[in-house]
């Protein structure tokens, strides 16, 4: 009961006028900042924190900018979705996973469909999240710490797992994409050796390695744009999408449909949000992974299936909220944008850690009460957006592709901060489209170099640990059956393909 | 289509045969290190600094071998197509899209992010689009301004002026 | 050692000069356009945080007409943030916040070209303390029962710590030499996992800033057992010094804010003023004593002065440890 009569007299803290106040300017703002290619969560929040002195002024309190940060964080995971959806173009890794369902719907003109879907999903995820947050967050914290290098490596092998059966028809290009993704991940400095490696014709550009969303905004902005534009030939709108709210209403009517991914995406994202340097994206891709596998109609995803939408969606908001626990009990980020966050907490004179929630409740409670208000805010803004967003879509594609291109561009740099990385970028794009005519697969190389530098130091970090032996993997009681369950997952296609050709 | 199957698939071994030439490179400030010292096991420390991205080379390189034996065999769709790998159209689709991209990158250097986003602008929506020129001008002023003030002023990201940056000196003087 | 002590005494009152001759001259230069604000290091680091602080001090007193606007360039352990400094278009409105890697970048990797006492002294802002943490469950409470019980473990003593070559990859290389230890050291990628991963027993110490164990400190899931500086730390009094200890030895993180090569003399001035304004302010003075940093503020000839000391002193630490030849 003790929780919930703190819940209740944060929320009212919340729901003052300034704070709330706050929490709608924050949503907006995340909302943009995440639909624009290239700019993040992280973005918005590194961007914004010298302004919360401001309001740390104002309200004398830290906790009115934290509702601010956390409303921009909130924001820009639904915004995310938006870009993914309408362009094409994931404006963050954590969106990922929401263009392989969210545009084959967008370019069979159920845009709308979409963008409803991940509305409610995103909600729904950020809300199931946040009830699992105001119940168990101290408990859930130890399982964070008992997350050691052997077991996140174990983790990402679980998300390789999940995603195995994402390629194309084409084995051998499939595995040419995945190593190629993996092995652009190296490049640049080696934590483990202090040695930079693989910096091509000693340009010092590399020695940042290759950024998640140069090859991603080369492959989506730049490779599949044209190669539509290629395929449209003439000057037609991208979709046929119709806009009224009339139809509006009727997808959210409908979202019921997409109740399995919703319920994957919700619990999955947010325990793999509370690890520790795993974060929102492997989440939203193992939700959209598993949601496939239990779904009766796999072969449906990645063509249009709102369950492919939902999934990533609600676990992406739904590790964001995770993200935000280890952040506040344990004082470690589990994303880049949490560790912008962190910061804050510190510049505003708080000591995250284990003692916030006993020492610290008038700061914790009116926060946690926030992330309800927030979500509900973000998912009515959102909603209220949707026809702008299709609005976008009906422009002539003439108008459209450049703008896309522009977007691409002066994303990347203002993402990074520099020409190299922009050059980058369009030499990716060019080179997926020409690849792409040859059906090779671009998204496992993409999923591939965010995965990469998570799991190559942890395994490494692991295998010092144990003195080099790979049974480290096998031996841990939590470890253990996550490796296992992963190797099964892996070889499971194997096992099934030679099966059939044993039958034949 | 079929010759530019095989063509491919040699370059992308090229490709996977220098990474993993460039993955046993030893560190910069060591002239005696020896090449692929450091892409096997060490000794109670696991692998070394270069054994991900060599043997991952390796599978990419064995995966170009099997896509060229899939070629040889003509299991794939591109290697039974006849059809041209690049069509007219596309060639010169590439050429006047792919191409304005580079001359817009090129030209960020030198009249900035904001003066290459005209030009680019004018050539795409009027060149290519054939649009009206009040519409051409309208986006090509309208985009640029908003994104000034969405990167510049906003969001405190400064995009590259090149030559241009004394004309903006006056904006700083009012915005910033 | 020699290099803190350098810095603290003799130089303390050159230090004071510089500042006063530096803030008189301060208005022949005034920035024009929005400041390129470099940070050595990721997003959500250590020094990460001071430059958004340092930004934010500047912004809420309003102390700059023009913005400071951060860029992170954590590539190649800084490598990136230094070749830019180096060729930057315009060093007069482009500085950066680094860290150690400022003296230990160049020198493993070469081919950078970077000479560090071209940079412009702009200021010394603070030097981050180290100390040697143990999860409370191992019941080690002094400095001898660590060094008993390490040595009986020897490679199962595991330390974790962030960068290899690094601060703590150096100290921890003290540590195994000095008291013939042979801890096993961990690369990670920042110093809130390290500590982390110590209070979760996943390694067995750590050399973490104290603003990187404090949230765990206060649970009392980790205690210091020394302290790598050269007198008692005001936070932890209790805590013994590694030369308390019969050691000769003491380690700092250098935080300062350093201007490109070529910043024009009345630039320099001008930042020095600055960053002498953002110094003495409260919230700046606030944090350093919460996180229990040391240091005074250094600018100009002495700051480059201590550049050199330390130069000196890390290319024989790294020479000894076989990270350069």
């Amino acid at each position: 009961m003790d929780i919930l009569v703190s819940l209740a007299d944060g929320m009212l803290q919340a729901l003052q006028p300034f704070n709330l106040g706050l929490a709608f300017l924050g949503v907006v703002v995340g909302l943009f900042v995440g639909a624009m290619p290239g700019l993040g969560s992280v973005n918005g929040v590194a961007i914004l924190l010298p302004f919360t002195f401001v309001i740390q002024d104002i309200s004398g309190s830290a906790t009115s900018p934290m509702i601010f940060l956390a409303a921009i964080y909130y924001g820009a995971m639904y915004g995310g979705a938006i870009s993914s959806i309408t362009l094409g173009i994931p404006g963050a890794s954590t969106a990922v996973a929401t263009t392989f369902d969210g545009r084959p719907l967008a370019l069979a003109g159920k845009a709308d469909k979409a963008l409803v879907t991940a509305a409610i999903a995103s909600f729904i995820g950020g809300t199931v999240a946040n009830l699992l947050f105001t119940g168990f967050a101290p408990a859930l914290a130890s399982i964070a710490l008992d997350f050691g290098n052997p077991e996140v490596f174990a983790l990402m092998l679980l998300a390789f797992a999940t995603f195995v059966g994402l390629g194309g028809d084409d084995i051998p290009k499939t595995i040419f994409s995945i190593c190629f993704g993996l092995v652009l991940a190296t490049v640049g400095f080696d934590i483990i050796s202090g040695e930079p490696r693989l910096i091509f014709f000693e340009i010092t550009g590399f020695s940042h390695g290759i950024r998640f969303l140069v090859l991603a905004i080369g492959v989506y902005g730049i490779g599949e744009m044209l190669w539509t534009i290629n395929a449209a030939k003439d000057n037609t709108a991208m979709t046929e999408t119709k806009m009224s709210p009339k139809t509006i209403l009727r997808e959210i009517r409908a979202f019921p449909a997409a109740w399995k991914g919703t319920a994957i995406g919700s619990t999955l994202g947010f325990f793999v949000g509370i690890l520790p340097a795993a974060g929102a994206t492997p989440g939203s891709l193992m939700a959209y992974g598993v949601a496939k596998m239990v779904s009766r109609r796999p072969e449906r995803f990645g063509k249009g299936e709102v369950d492919g939408v939902a999934a990533p969606e609600s676990a992406n908001n739904a590790a964001s909220t995770g993200a935000m626990l280890p952040m506040m009990t344990l004082g470690i980020p589990g994303s880049p944008t949490t560790a912008v966050l962190l910061a804050g907490m510190v510049i505003w004179g708080l000591q995250p850690g284990p003692l916030l929630f006993t020492e610290q409740p008038d700061f914790v409670w009116p926060l946690i009460g926030s992330f309800y208000i927030s979500n509900v805010i973000a998912l009515v803004v959102n909603l209220a957006f949707i026809p702008v967003f299709l609005w976008m879509l009906r422009m002539p594609f003439t108008i459209l592709a450049p703008l896309i291109f522009v977007l691409s561009i002066v994303g990347t740099y203002a993402a990074y901060q520099n020409m190299f990385d922009v050059w980058l970028m369009v030499l990716f794009g060019l080179g997926a489209y020409l690849l792409r005519v040859l059906d090779y697969p671009l998204a496992p190389a993409v999923l591939a170099v965010v995965l990469g530098p998570i799991a190559e130091p942890k395994l490494r970090q692991s295998l010092l640990l144990s003195d080099g032996d790979f049974s480290i993997f096998f031996t841990r009681p939590i470890a253990g059956p996550i490796t296992v369950i992963a190797i099964i997952l892996i070889l499971l296609p194997l096992a099934k393909l030679l099966w059939s050709k044993a039958r034949r | 289509m079929r010759r530019a199957e095989i063509v491919t698939a040699v370059l992308l071994g090229l490709l996977s045969i220098y990474l993993m030439w460039k993955s046993g490179e030893g560190p910069s400030w060591d002239p005696d290190s020896v090449r692929f010292a450091n892409i096997g096991m060490i000794e109670g420390e696991g692998p070394g600094s270069g054994f991900w991205p060599f043997w991952l080379s390796l599978i990419m390189l064995i995966s170009c071998l099997w896509t060229g034996f899939n070629w040889w065999r003509g299991k794939t769709p591109p290697s039974q197509s006849d059809q041209p790998y690049l069509s007219q159209h596309a060639k010169r689709m590439l050429l006047r899209v792919g191409g304005s991209l580079i001359v817009f990158l090129a030209l960020i250097h030198v009249i900035g992010v904001y003066g290459a986003m005209v030009v680019f602008f004018v050539y795409y929506l009027r060149f290519l689009g054939h649009h009206s020129i009040p519409r051409t001008v309208a986006i090509a002023v309208a985009v640029p301004v908003f994104s000034f003030f969405f990167f510049d002023v906003a969001m405190r990201i400064v995009l590259p002026k090149g030559y241009l940056e004394p004309l903006f000196i006056p904006l700083y003087d009012i915005f910033l | 050692m020699f290099a803190a002590k350098f810095g603290r005494n003799a130089l303390l009152g050159l230090a004071a000069l510089a500042v006063t001759t530096a803030a008189g001259g301060a208005q022949a230069f005034e920035p024009t356009k929005p400041i390129d604000f470099v940070i050595m290091a990721g997003k959500g680091g250590g020094a990460d945080k001071m430059a958004r602080l340092m930004q934010s001090i500047v912004e809420k007193e309003g102390l700059s007409s023009r913005p400071l606007v951060p860029t992170n360039k954590p590539g190649g352990t800084g490598a990136e943030a230094l070749v830019h400094m180096n060729s930057a278009n315009d060093p007069n409105h482009t500085i950066m916040v680094t860290l150690n890697s400022f003296f230990t970048t160049p020198l493993r990797q070469p081919g950078l070209k970077v000479d560090i006492l071209k940079f412009a002294p702009v200021g010394r802002m603070a030097e981050d303390t180290f100390l040697l943490w143990v999860h409370k469950d191992t019941g080690i409470t002094t400095f001898e029962q660590f060094l008993a019980e390490a040595k009986k473990r020897g490679k199962k003593w595991v330390m974790g710590g962030t960068g290899k070559n690094s601060e703590d990859n150096i100290i921890t290389d003290h540590l195994n030499n000095a008291y013939g230890l042979k801890i096993k050291y961990i690369p990670y990628k920042g110093g809130g996992a390290v500590a982390k991963d110590l209070a979760g027993q996943q390694i067995t110490s750590s050399v973490n800033n104290p603003s990187e164990a404090l949230g765990f400190y206060e649970a009392g899931s980790v205690i210091p057992l020394v302290a790598f500086t050269d007198e008692r730390l005001p936070m932890f009094p209790d805590v013994p010094t590694l030369k308390e200890k019969g050691g000769n030895f003491s380690y700092f993180m250098q935080r300062a804010v350093v201007g490109a090569p070529g910043m024009s003399k009345d630039a320099l001035a001008y930042y020095t003023a600055l960053f002498t304004k953002v110094y003495n302010s409260k919230a700046w003075q606030t944090y350093k004593s919460k996180k229990s940093l040391m240091g005074d503020f250094l600018a100009g000839a002495p700051l480059k002065s201590y550049w050199g000391v330390q130069r000196e002193r890390h290319t024989k630490i790294l020479k000894a440890s076989g990270a350069i030849k």
